[in-house]
């Protein structure tokens, strides 16, 4: 193998899977490009909109600025693997109860953040409120302004 | 992105052997939030990556002195949710949660956070001249866009500030870095790691490029446990500062009995103010000594056309964060 490509097995979705990537792929072309799993979107691809957000071992991680040949191991979650079947993830749930986007381009990640954001505030042991939400969201843009929307689904999935 | 090979060491050793081994042309990767920007752009252009983060350096450890032994790769939201830090060094914890967003922080490492280049907007375009990016090439930024650059410490040579919040907190806590390089390991006060432009401004920190951070070190310092971050900025999260003041005091009937203050967003370093904190030890704790502390630092910033107005945002911020540390 030339030194500019790599092997990298992960686990996607639950799923084992082994690509040989040129290890300039990042994970989000990875994901797109070669497992053809298109919910992950490509916005700035420089880790300032948030639209391509993921889970990396249950962690929210930017798929646009990680390296796919840095996660060997790493089990990824994207949007697609969120549902159980044909049931949605209750923050899925939340999003669509409360129609919070317009146009869904940034949906994917600002779901997969949402989900990242509750692990963590547990962790902290925080509780929740609009404020913090706003603050720990602020990674993820939405161009058509569903902010509104977004803030009591986050905090209706938080229960 | 120019292509690059991938090495994954085992050992700290292996790693700094790696880097050497390609004489300026490799270099390590953290969590990536900021070098893989940057290749993208075309402003770093490894030809070997040498990936940090499995290291045995993801462990916070408890010293012998009472301080903390924080591992390089840590990741920053990692360490500002730790308990200890939560409630011995606040200033810290409150610093990286005002830096980045909520996905940048769980990739960031400790070390890569404090090696991350500047924002400058200069540096990051290759269509543009840079002496930090392109030795000797000029700098567009002192008679251009400047507006969120150096106050303190510049040189004609380069007028760019440094981004992170983290460093400023550690700035004013005493903190050291240890080092692994091809001399061996060492240590260094973590207000000697970064350093002013002068007529090198391509150099960040004093660290040669096969010199790997393998952790930063708290002392046990109880006048931590009452310090705090302020951040000034554009909008209210997700974004550079544009001032920022990490603080800890201890106060004994009206009297600041010790102080430690640390500028960000103002020189090409995290600024320790030590002349504020001479000023201040011993004086009676009031707003109008605070901000005469506040001007003694700063008499010798030389503002540029667009941010002079950081001068007195850094007074108030110092001001603001001290009458609140203060309030008995």
């Amino acid at each position: 193998m030339e030194a500019e490509r790599a092997r990298v097995a992960l686990t996607v979705n639950g799923e084992a899977r082994t690509l040989e990537l040129d290890t300039r792929t990042t994970l989000l072309d990875a994901l797109r490009e070669h497992l053809g799993l298109t919910g992950a979107k490509k916005g700035c691809d420089h880790g300032q909109c948030g639209s391509c957000t993921v889970l990396i071992d249950g962690r929210r991680a930017l798929s646009c600025l990680a390296l796919a040949v840095a996660q060997e191991g790493a089990a990824v979650t994207t949007i697609e693997g969120l549902a159980d079947g044909d049931e949605l993830h209750p923050m899925q749930a939340a999003f669509v109860a409360h129609d919070a986007y317009q146009c869904g381009y940034c949906t994917p990640g600002q779901i997969c953040s949402a989900v990242g954001l509750l692990a963590e505030l547990e962790a902290e042991g925080l509780a929740l409120d609009d404020d913090l939400i706003r603050d720990r969201m602020s990674g993820n843009l939405c161009r058509c302004g569903a902010y509104m929307n977004i803030v009591p689904a986050i905090r209706e999935a938080a229960g | 992105m120019r292509p690059f090979a991938y090495a994954r060491p085992a050992s700290a050793a292996e790693a700094v052997a790696a880097v050497a081994a390609h004489d300026g042309r490799a270099a390590f990767l953290g969590g990536g939030t900021n070098l893989v920007d940057l290749m993208k752009l075309g402003v770093a252009e490894p030809a070997v990556l040498v990936d940090v983060t499995r290291l045995p350096h993801g462990e916070i450890a408890e010293t012998a002195d009472g301080g903390l032994r924080i591992g390089a790769a840590v990741r920053n939201s990692d360490l500002a949710a730790h308990a200890a830090v939560r409630e011995r060094y606040p200033v810290l914890a409150q610093a990286i949660l005002a830096g980045a967003s909520g996905q940048v922080r769980n990739a960031a490492t400790v070390g890569g956070n404090l090696l991350q280049r500047t924002r400058c907007p200069y540096f990051q375009d290759t269509s543009k001249p840079c002496n930090k990016r392109r030795p000797g090439s000029g700098c567009p930024a002192r008679t251009g866009h400047h507006r969120d650059l150096a106050v303190l410490g510049h040189s004609e040579h380069c007028v760019a500030t440094h981004p992170s919040d983290m460093a400023v907190a550690l700035a004013a806590l005493d903190a050291v870095v240890h080092v692994e390089g091809p001399g061996g390991a060492r240590e260094l006060p973590f207000v000697d790691l970064h350093r002013l432009p002068g007529d090198e401004p391509e150099r960040d920190t004093v660290l040669g490029p096969a010199d790997l951070i393998c952790a930063v070190e708290l002392p046990g310092l109880p006048i931590a446990r009452r310090s705090a971050y302020r951040k000034a900025r554009d909008r209210a999260s997700f974004a550079f500062a544009i001032g920022a003041v990490a603080v800890a005091v201890e106060t004994d009937g009206g009297t600041i009995v010790d102080v430690r203050i640390a500028f960000g967003a103002l020189a090409h370093k995290p600024w320790r103010a030590y002349r504020a904190e001479d000023a201040l030890r011993g004086a009676p704790a009031t707003p109008p000594l605070f901000a005469a502390a506040a001007e003694t630092e700063l008499a010798e910033a030389v503002p540029l056309r667009e941010n002079a107005f950081k001068l007195p945002l850094a007074r108030a911020l110092l001001v603001r964060t001290l009458e609140e540390l203060c309030r008995p």
